[in-house]
């Protein structure tokens, strides 16, 4: 019953993920693991960025940004261990695993941008 | 067994029945190149969970101050790094591109009675993401 219940909640949480990583990711990534590190762009300097980072509204923005995403990774990644190497028997440690990092990742998130100073 | 009274023999057994299951190899997903494109996708989650950690490491050093977030870019420009960030990035746009193109199938959008066609959503969906980029890179930049 209870698995009824969350099963949903957990779905749509993947889905929103989903869509956060498909329109926020691709430009942050190509940014700043690519295109600074490479020289293409010149990087804004820590003091911009962090000026940037403590505006509320981009804190609010970083944190669905993280959050989000790793909700979608751990449905998807939790199906692919499922699907792909059929290990369905690990169903509660695969569980535990893939949930519980997406939580932990979150508090995280929470964590250092509400101590962004 | 149970012993039979009667000596005859009795119309059940003590086993299980075996269902005829065929056996799926592990590496189904090899055969076939929508099976591939199906197990990629799958993949990719991985790579916007790596996306997430490389982000909360630059949130972490930005907070530090100026020379963690210079180590933290010269760490960025190791070169296995630059290489993993390359295929990190194949992977994000393969999400993209597959989760815009089942985009149209998971919403019905109706216009006057008539269902909007998928290609115009998928369009709707890139034009979307494309001004998006422009404005966070924008943002990013500096203004």
């Amino acid at each position: 019953m209870a698995r009824r219940l969350v099963e949903p909640f957990l779905w749509s949480l993947f889905s929103v993920g989903g869509v956060v990583a498909a329109f926020l990711i691709p430009v942050h990534l190509f940014l700043f693991a690519l295109a600074f590190p490479l020289g293409w762009i010149a990087s804004p300097s820590q003091e911009a960025l962090l000026a940037l980072a403590r505006h509320p509204l981009v804190r609010i923005y970083l944190f669905v940004l993280c959050s989000l995403p790793l909700f979608h990774w751990a449905h998807r990644f939790r199906y692919t261990l499922y699907d792909g190497l059929q290990i369905k028997h690990l169903n509660e440690v695969i569980t535990a695993f893939c949930y519980g990092g997406a939580v932990l990742g979150t508090m995280v998130a929470g964590y250092l941008l509400w101590n962004l100073r | 067994m149970t012993p039979d009274p009667t000596g005859r023999a009795p119309s059940y057994t003590d086993f299980h029945p075996r269902w005829y299951r065929v056996r799926v190899s592990t590496y189904w997903w090899l055969t076939k190149w929508s099976y591939m494109k199906f197990v990629l996708r799958e993949l990719s989650s991985i790579f916007v969970a790596w996306f997430v950690v490389l982000t909360l490491l630059q949130i972490r050093c930005l907070s530090q101050g100026p020379e963690a977030y210079a180590r933290w870019q010269e760490w960025m420009r190791n070169p296995f790094l630059i290489a993993g960030n390359v295929v990190t990035l194949f992977f994000v746009l393969w999400h993209t591109v597959t989760w815009f193109n089942l985009a149209p199938r998971a919403m019905a959008v109706r216009v006057a009675g008539k269902r909007v066609p998928a290609l115009l959503i998928a369009a709707g969906n890139y034009l979307a993401w494309a001004v998006v980029s422009v404005i966070l890179a924008w943002i990013i930049l500096g203004g």
